[in-house]
């Protein structure tokens, strides 16, 4: 039996979106800039997405920006809405818990001459709402914000958040990273009070390549890929027909029985913490329970969490070494942020979050989809339960704690 | 414009009655590196020198990317050749090389005239200073200097006239397989494949040992460990590379040895299964990347230690070398970018805080006797079920 548990880093392609790509690719393959009877067929596919997406979000079709993924999504959002505004003013805020797509774009633009403000974090991964009070100025242009964190599964308090920029500085425009939300929560972004969203198509069970941002009416972004002037010149290139229409069919699955959906994996979240914990030398990270778009209430600070990510530490254990453990038991988890963890740097958000140093490099996060089960949960702890004991025995500090020397 | 390419090759020309032996090494290995080379070639021998000739189009970057790998030449020279020997055409032929090799005409040159065919009308001497006369008569920037020529220009007649004047460096070294076979310990890290590279550049076959931990290790640091041994064989020719699991022994050794041994006895483990398999697979001697004093297990008293247990003699080419030195080497074979990918290796996942640097081999004998029930068993099951990736 094989175990992905791999989620946040990506998922498998529903077969639906599978079918529906097939055909595209086979039969109507055509352009949707041309003028013909093919053209017309692929656009058809574009306006069908369009529907179903705006549908979901409860925004318009005219405001979706089909993009290569959620970093382009993320690039386009930053860097084109600060060069859009900067005649407004050259401040941005950001928190310090982003993803490496939001943040490496707020660096470069601090190259060349913003200035940004980078939010704390709580315990909980939860961005300061007092600290944004205070940061908003009347040349703020920017702020960018994550719903979900891809690290710890921390679902942001980004409704409160809206309301803040509004309140403080109204012409602020609030860019939300949807990319580890979209599917796994409720999102009307125009009605909170939110300008542009980015989403991923791959992290839903569509494929890779895909993704899309939602630009509010009349928020004015740069383009940053010019050429034929697809999608109103906001985005040159021709569209990935099969690619857009299989992003649009696996949403509309992923949303499809939704709140029933939700409960079920809730289920399996709260499980497998109540599971883990019961092993030794395990320490969840994040929130525990259900999580809003709103601030949670001061007396349950951790009701802030995504159903799908769960991140861990391990006592004594090298997430790369558990990592590939787990591996041999066909169990796929990533150690720290899955994106980036070719190279073993340590995570941004676990160090934000106060984690100590010892379990920085011990940390792994499980990821769930909708059909994970019980069955894969009981699994993965079984497995857990026969490796850790072993892999305790054979790290450099382990033995010193409880055995002799030979 | 160059239909051929004369080798030149320097060693093995001093090698009397084998002469031959290297020199048909040589060209094998030619053709195996011209393999992936789009376009037709031959290669043959004439006179003592091995020429390669292009039957078909061909990309000319691509040829001398190749043939620069070849160990054994010492310079490639792309020759036009003329077909027509008659001297009138000669001088042609010659003058429009000369013109399109050089447009900035301003040069002093000498011809270098050879006359393999005893029948051509014009003796050397005379080709030499007629070609000279015409060139600077069509040429009037030129001039002949005979001592010290910006441009040394070779006109050897023959049915055909080959004509060259450039010379690209190869690698020097002598053709893979005139010197037997040795076994490399290869890791994932810089000095091991620049050690393998130095051994084959004197015509050493080179079969490699890898050493695996799962899960301690990741199948990348695997890949990485193939891609290296790949980047060795696009010098050294194709590699047998052996994977051997050695959890099961780390683990033990971790059990039951003192921990700030645990590297040097891991290392004798890995020469004892290195030096089994040299054996079984028919080498002449293992190769090692290390360098005195790099590491604590590079000192002199742990070299001693490691080599005490082998029979086999151990190369280890770089162990003079400071890491700069090699970090250019390794670059300059390509391998450096893949080298320092950040992957553990079963080297770096055990190692104690204060491993010992002058380790006593009596010692360290005595703590690997705590091993004495188990690691004979462990060191067959590693060596019998050992995976072998060919590479090239």
């Amino acid at each position: 039996m094989e175990i992905y548990m791999d989620n946040a880093a990506t998922t498998r392609v529903y077969p639906e979106v599978v079918q529906l790509m097939n055909k595209i690719m086979e039969e109507d393959y055509g352009n949707p800039s041309s003028l013909h009877m093919k053209g017309v067929e692929a656009e058809r596919y574009i306006r069908h997405a369009r529907e179903i997406l705006a549908g979901i979000l409860k925004v318009e079709e005219k405001e979706l920006i089909f993009t290569s993924g959620g970093t382009e999504s993320n690039n386009l959002a930053i860097i084109g809405g600060a060069l859009a505004n900067q005649r407004a003013g050259r401040h941005l805020i950001t928190t310090r818990v982003e993803h490496a797509s939001v943040y490496q774009p707020m660096m470069f633009l601090e190259q060349m001459g913003f200035e940004v403000t980078w939010l704390p974090v709580n315990a909980y991964g939860l961005a300061d709402l007092q600290a944004l009070r205070e940061a908003i100025r009347p040349d703020t242009i920017l702020v960018s914000m994550m719903c979900v964190n891809n690290e710890i599964g921390t679902i942001e308090p980004i409704a409160d958040a809206a309301a803040i920029i509004k309140e403080c500085n109204p012409s602020t425009l609030f860019h939300v990273d949807a990319i580890q939300g979209f599917g796994k929560v409720v999102l009307h972004p125009k009605r909170i009070g939110v300008d542009m969203l980015s989403v991923s198509g791959h992290k839903i069970h569509g494929p890779k390549g895909t993704g899309f941002l939602w630009v509010r009416d009349k928020v004015k972004v740069q383009p940053l890929i010019l050429g034929g002037g697809h999608q109103k010149g906001m985005r040159s290139g021709t569209e990935n027909v099969p690619g857009v229409a299989g992003m649009a069919r696996a949403a509309e699955i992923e949303y499809t029985d939704f709140e029933n959906k939700l409960t079920h994996l809730y289920g399996i979240r709260s499980y497998f913490i109540e599971e883990i914990e019961k092993l030794e030398g395990t320490v969840v990270n994040g929130g525990r329970s259900r999580g809003t778009l709103n601030q949670p209430a001061a007396e349950h600070p951790e009701a802030c969490a995504a159903p799908h990510v769960v991140s861990v530490s391990f006592q004594d254990i090298r997430a790369e070494v558990l990592l590939h453990a787990l591996e041999e038991a066909k169990i796929y988890v990533s150690s720290g942020s899955a994106c980036s963890s070719n190279h073993p740097a340590i995570s941004g958000t676990l160090k934000a979050i106060g984690v100590e140093k010892r379990y920085l490099d011990a940390t792994v996060r499980f990821s769930f989809s909708f059909d994970t089960t019980k069955e894969e949960i009981d699994e993965c702890m079984a497995q857990l339960g026969r490796l850790l004991p072993m892999l305790r025995r054979y790290t450099p500090d382990g033995r010193k704690r409880g055995g002799k020397r030979v | 414009m160059y239909k051929a390419f004369l080798i030149k090759y320097g060693e093995i020309g001093i090698k009397g009655k084998n002469r031959y032996l290297f020199e048909y090494a040589l060209m094998d290995q030619i053709k195996f590196s011209l393999r992936k080379v789009d376009g037709q070639f031959e290669v043959t021998k004439e006179q003592g020198r091995v020429y390669v000739e292009a039957l078909t189009d061909y990309d000319y970057d691509e040829v001398i990317k190749a043939l620069s790998r070849v160990f054994g030449i010492v310079a490639i020279c792309p020759v036009v050749l003329c077909d027509n020997n008659e001297w009138s055409n000669l001088c042609q032929v010659t003058g429009d090389y000369m013109e399109r090799t050089y447009p900035d005409q301003h040069l002093s040159f000498k011809v270098f005239a050879r006359r393999a065919d005893k029948s051509y009308p014009k003796k050397s001497m005379e080709i030499g200073a007629d070609m000279g006369e015409y060139l600077l008569d069509r040429f009037p920037d030129m001039t002949v200097d005979v001592h010290n020529p910006d441009v040394s220009l070779n006109i050897e007649v023959r049915e055909r006239t080959y004509i060259y004047s450039i010379s690209i460096p190869g690698p020097g070294g002598m053709p893979v397989g005139t010197n037997g076979k040795a076994t490399l310990l290869l890791s994932g890290g810089i000095d091991s494949p620049v050690a393998g590279y130095m051994i084959a550049k004197r015509g050493v076959k080179i079969d490699a040992v890898y050493f695996h931990a799962p899960p301690y290790t990741s199948e990348r640091a695997k890949q990485k460990v193939i891609d290296l041994a790949k980047i060795v064989a696009a010098y050294a020719g194709p590699i047998n590379l052996h994977v051997i699991n050695f959890t099961d022994i780390q683990l033990a050794i971790y059990d039951k040895c003192p921990h700030d041994e645990l590297t040097i006895i891991m290392r004798r483990y890995m020469m004892k299964i290195a030096e089994h398999i040299a054996l079984e697979e028919g080498s002449l001697g293992l190769i090692t990347g290390e360098s005195i004093g790099q590491v604590a297990s590079q000192t002199m008293q742990s070299l001693r230690a490691t080599n005490a247990v082998c029979t086999l003699p151990v190369y280890r080419p770089v162990i003079g070398f400071d890491k700069n030195d090699i970090v250019e080497i390794s670059e300059k074979i390509g391998a450096f970018e893949t080298s320092i990918q950040p992957f553990e290796d079963c080297c770096t996942i055990f190692v104690a805080k204060h491993p010992v640097t002058k380790p006593n081999v009596r010692a360290i004998e005595r703590s690997e006797h705590h091993l004495v029930d188990v690691i004979d068993d462990l060191l067959k099951t590693a060596i019998e079920t050992r995976e072998t990736i060919l590479c090239e």
